[in-house]
């Protein structure tokens, strides 16, 4: 074992030797194929964009009388179908959003705009917000208890105080939809995957793509697909939040004992009923996560969403920040994030819900807490009632709170801004300075330097010593497709940025995950740290990174690290957590100390699950790739972006969201293989 | 290819059929009751001239829809039909855009705003007034005074901060290379106007001199920016059409778009929308109302609405 151990390490060096001297003998030269190989692909976004074209405008045309111009059009089957995918959703987050908020939408659905505009009166009401956050708070109480129900209710009401009710319900309208929808689709195609190996197979890739790929890039075929609007904002949504449900539930199912199964089996479960009752149940911790990954996904993309027509939270922000109000978006931030705990708290709540098969309950108990839900509905229409008499000026404070008309924290946001601006900015300015002339420059050219030979050999050789020829060619394979589009430069460029920012998220990760899993306490604090990070728009720190770092490739590398620190703490925590305590007292007993503890039983054992941390770290920073185009950069972020304008969008944006999937990719394949081997190699001790 | 065709034929049908109607006197003239949607991007003066054209379609008795959309890509989504106009289509920025969807069929230039816009780099004043480049605004400036604006990261040479690629390509930096500017200046592209006016705001902090892409009617004018003044522009002058690419940018257009249906859906408010023309100074104004006296988009179009009935009464007749 020892020998083998050894043996890699050297093969790691005679590959780090060889490597290099490809570097030096291969001169940088435009027609050598060994320095650069030649752009194949590059027809390929056009041949993409060609046939999403004939696909949405000139396959199969029906015609379909417009009553609006009076005569018929030829539309295209293909979109006749999206365009009725669009409409259901679109009603489903109307139908919610004008209970939170009333309108007239949902009424028009069922009659027509002629009709609605001829009778005014027919408008759906608003429900006031001390009804809704009433109901939050009792729905809290129901599910958990008293601490649930006071987070609840004040996290509403803050909402509501501070003047973001009405964009706050649209987003939560939106998650409302987009959320439950990921959650069955991931259950659905997770236990599909579980059921067959073939499924499994096929979703793997596609999950993989799914996550890692740039959001950016496809939101314009989203929009193509879908239109505009708060159904493809919940689209677009949907692709992104349901791969870790999927993983998630395949995983937990995965871990269901064989000897749960075959007791379910023998009591003549049905295979629904064993899936049902059973094998669910049972993977409930897993799916948890991915029910909380879930929520958390569907807030971080509501400021993306908002730039293909979602409405409100999201919109509001990046409108704050045009204006360089840092105040005020941190603020709409802070609506994002306490949504999210709440929907967060609220669900898991739910799902652990014990059922009492033993009570025998009269008709108030069982249903006491509508009853409840009445009276607090009943209170709240007759509060906004006397509101309407008491505030003349038009806006109803017991009714809906107009946007920006309650109070506002801005001023002392924008004075902190300010303070960290004035206190840090000279300081910062000379380390900036020294960290892109003396780091970041250097480490770009470098990169840039590399020729294509080379770099193939050290990705590829890295893949043969760790998985052997099997994972070598499949490296190979995915940096043979971004090799042969013209963007291997800017592929580069990507790569220098993900490495150094997975470098600092990765020790900073670790050494705080390791720091904050020492008690139960601080790994519960660091975790929900964790989810505010999570959820949080990363476009309100971009501006206050820019005024100390300018538009410079450190502001980029800050932006990724906030993020992309955030897995490689909770991987870390979650894995020291997880070592047993019987291991811990089998350590003491022999006579570690706390670091030799650490060190030879700890890391080792939770060390599996921290390079599945690293994974999912450069996953994160990948995505961040184009948050960083946003701030200035020039890689693969920077043409997704260019590609929103473009003729051949489609097929530029889904080409370039492939190249930077890839490289995560390659990268998952290897650190991936390696810690399936370690885990191993710990079930055999 | 097809589809165009026949619906071009269409359109003619539709175009007899109609002037046959209109002879009988038997023509629709009221507006679909179906909501107009107007596209709500992310600066000042768009969203409230949004909810100023949505309040006055309102007041005409249409309903109206108000929809966040990326500028770029808002374009694409009026020739569907999702979106059913666009108000500030502003030349050099989203004319690429514009004329690309224009191509594949389904948008309609609804006219131009009698305010002219210019976009082109520029310092902003008090630049000017601390003597960092003496000479500007005049581009031959440029060429001793490079010093004054290097970044880290931009290898000694002064740093233009330009928009997004996706604004102008590579423009910038061919126009350097043509001024022979090259070897004292470079070019960065910004992320987004977000970044370019976080770069104003710390490069007056720490007062050192900074070189940005701007436009103006915008909130920047209030401040105080100056743009450059580049050998004048001609028609062809640019690298692209074929020019040596010294010269600046043009006085530019600021027009209006729609989707091809809008005038028969709604042939009034289309007429109205056909008339609706502002100028710089109103597009300040609204720009002011936000950005200045520190106002919500919607109550500053109720504002505006309020005080300038004799400006937009007659468009709506």
């Amino acid at each position: 074992m020892d020998t083998l151990s050894e043996n890699k390490f050297l093969q790691f060096l005679l590959l780090l030797g060889i490597f290099i001297v490809l570097c030096m003998i291969i001169p940088e030269s435009e027609g050598n194929p060994l320095w650069r190989l030649p752009p194949l692909l590059a027809g390929l976004p056009l041949m993409i964009n060609n046939g999403v074209d004939y696909l949405m405008f000139d396959w199969l045309p029906v015609a379909v009388y417009d009553p609006d111009i009076e005569e018929y059009e030829q539309i295209p089957i293909m979109r006749q179908f999206t365009r009725g995918v669009s409409g259901f959703i679109l009603f489903m987050i109307e139908l919610v959003r004008e209970l939170l908020l009333g309108g007239v939408k949902t009424i028009v659905t069922f009659t027509s705009w002629d009709w609605a505009t001829e009778n005014q009166w027919a408008r759906w009401p608003a429900l006031p917000w001390t009804v809704v956050a009433g109901g939050a708070a009792l729905l809290g109480y129901a599910l958990s208890g008293w601490g649930l129900a006071i987070f609840a209710g004040v996290a509403f009401s803050y909402i509501a105080v501070f003047g973001q009710w009405e964009p706050s319900m649209q987003t939560l309208s939106f998650v409302l939809i987009a959320a439950p929808v990921s959650v069955c689709l991931g259950l659905a195609l997770g236990v599909w995957a579980y059921k067959s190996r073939i499924a499994e197979a096929i979703l793997n890739p596609i999950l993989n793509v799914a996550q890692i790929m740039p959001h950016f890039s496809y939101l314009i075929p989203v929009m193509v697909f879908y239109g505009i609007g708060d159904h493809a904002g919940a689209i677009a949504t949907i692709i992104f939040a349901t791969p870790p449900m999927v993983r998630l539930t395949l995983l937990g199912l995965k871990k269901v004992p064989a000897e749960v199964t075959e007791a379910g089996l023998m009591n003549g479960c049905s295979s629904w009923q064993l899936l049902r009752r059973v094998q669910i149940p049972t993977a409930r911790r897993d799916i948890l996560i991915g029910v909380n990954q879930v929520i958390m996904q569907c807030l971080a993309m509501v400021v993306i969403a908002s730039l293909i027509g979602a409405k409100g939270l999201g919109n509001d922000l990046l409108i704050a920040l045009n204006r360089l109000r840092v105040g005020l978006a941190l603020e709409i931030g802070v609506c994002i994030v306490l949504i999210a705990i709440v929907l967060d708290r609220l669900s898991m709540a739910w799902a652990n819900q014990q059922t009492d098969y033993f009570a025998n309950q009269s008709f108030t108990e069982r249903h006491k807490h509508l009853l409840i839900f009445l009276v607090i509905f009943c209170a709240g229409v007759v509060l906004a009632f006397l509101g309407s008499l008491v505030f003349k000026e038009g806006f109803n404070y017991f009714y809906l709170i107009p946007h920006n008309k309650g109070i506002t924290t801005e001023p002392f946001w924008q004075a902190g801004v300010d303070w960290i601006w004035d206190t840090f900015f000279y300081s910062l300015k000379a380390f900036n300075e020294w960290l892109i002339v003396d780091v970041l420059i250097p480490i770009k050219t470098a990169y840039l330097g590399m020729p294509v030979v080379a770099t193939f050999t050290l990705a590829m050789g890295a893949g043969f010593i760790v998985g052997g020829i099997r994972s070598a060619l499949i490296v190979g394979g995915f940096l043979l497709f971004i090799a042969l589009t013209e963007w291997w430069d800017r592929a580069l460029i990507t790569a220098y940025l993900m490495t150094i920012a997975v470098l600092i998220s990765g020790t900073i990760g670790i050494i705080v995950g390791t720091l904050c899993a020492q008690n139960k306490l601080s790994s519960r604090f660091i975790l929900t740290v964790c989810d505010t990070f999570q959820t949080f728009p990363s476009f309100i720190y971009l501006i206050p990174v820019m005024m100390l770092f300018g538009v410079t490739d450190t502001s980029v590398v800050i932006a990724i690290v906030v993020y992309a620190t955030i897995p490689a703490t909770r991987y870390t925590v979650e894995g020291l957590r997880s070592v047993p305590e019987s291991l811990h007292d089998a350590g003491s007993m022999s006579g570690v100390n706390r670091l030799q503890r650490y060190l030879s039983i700890e890391l080792p054992m939770s060390f599996p699950h921290m390079a599945l941390g690293i994974n999912q770290t450069v996953v994160f920073a990948l995505s961040m790739v184009i948050i960083g185009a946003l701030i200035g950069t020039d890689d693969l972020g920077q043409l997704i972006l260019k590609s929103l304008s473009e003729k051949s969008g489609v097929g530029n944006g889904l080409v370039l969201g492939f190249c930077v999937a890839f490289i995560g990719l390659a990268i998952d394949q290897i650190l991936r293989t390696w810690a399936n081997q370690r885990k191993a190699a710990l079930d055999l001790a | 290819m097809k589809l165009r065709k026949t619906s071009m034929i269409r359109s003619l049908i539709v175009a007899a059929s109609v002037s046959l109607m209109a002879a009988t006197g038997a023509v629709r003239a009221a507006d679909s009751t179906a909501p107009i949607v107007i596209p709500i991007h992310n600066w000042s003066s768009q969203i409230v001239m949004a909810y100023v054209l949505g309040g006055m379609f309102e007041g005409m008795g249409n309903n109206v829809e108000y929809v966040p959309a990326d500028s770029q890509a808002v374009y694409e989504s009026i020739r569907n039909g999702d979106v059913t106009i666009s108000h500030e289509v502003w030349q050099s920025t989203f004319g690429k855009s514009f004329y690309n969807a224009m191509e594949k069929g389904g948008v309609i230039d609804v006219g131009t705003h009698s305010a002219t816009t210019l976009e082109e780099m520029g310092v902003p004043t008090w630049v000017i007034d601390e003597g960092l480049c003496p000479g500007l605004p005049n581009w031959e400036a440029l060429k001793d005074c490079h010093e004054n604006f290097t970044t880290p990261d931009s290898g000694g040479k002064g740093r233009w901060l330009e928009g997004p690629q996706s604004w102008h390509g590579d423009l910038m930096p061919e126009r350097l290379t043509a001024l022979g500017l090259d070897d004292k200046w470079t070019v960065k592209f910004a992320g987004g106007a977000d970044a370019l006016w976080t770069e104003l705001a710390a490069a007056k902090k720490e007062k050192r001199g900074t070189i940005v892409f701007n436009w103006t009617p915008n909130f920047t004018d209030a401040e105080g920016f100056t743009f450059i003044e580049f050998p004048p522009y001609e028609e062809g002058c640019r690298i692209a059409d074929g020019g040596d690419g010294t010269c600046g940018s043009p006085k530019g257009w600021l027009k209006k778009a729609a989707n091809y249906k809008f005038p028969k859906t709604h042939p009034k408010a289309y007429t109205t929308f056909s008339k609706v023309d502002f100028s710089t100074t109103q597009i300040g104004e609204m720009a002011a109302l936000v950005d200045i006296e520190k106002m919500d988009h919607k109550d500053a179009a109720a504002k505006w609405l309020a005080d300038n009935e004799d400006v937009w009464m007659p468009w709506t007749k």
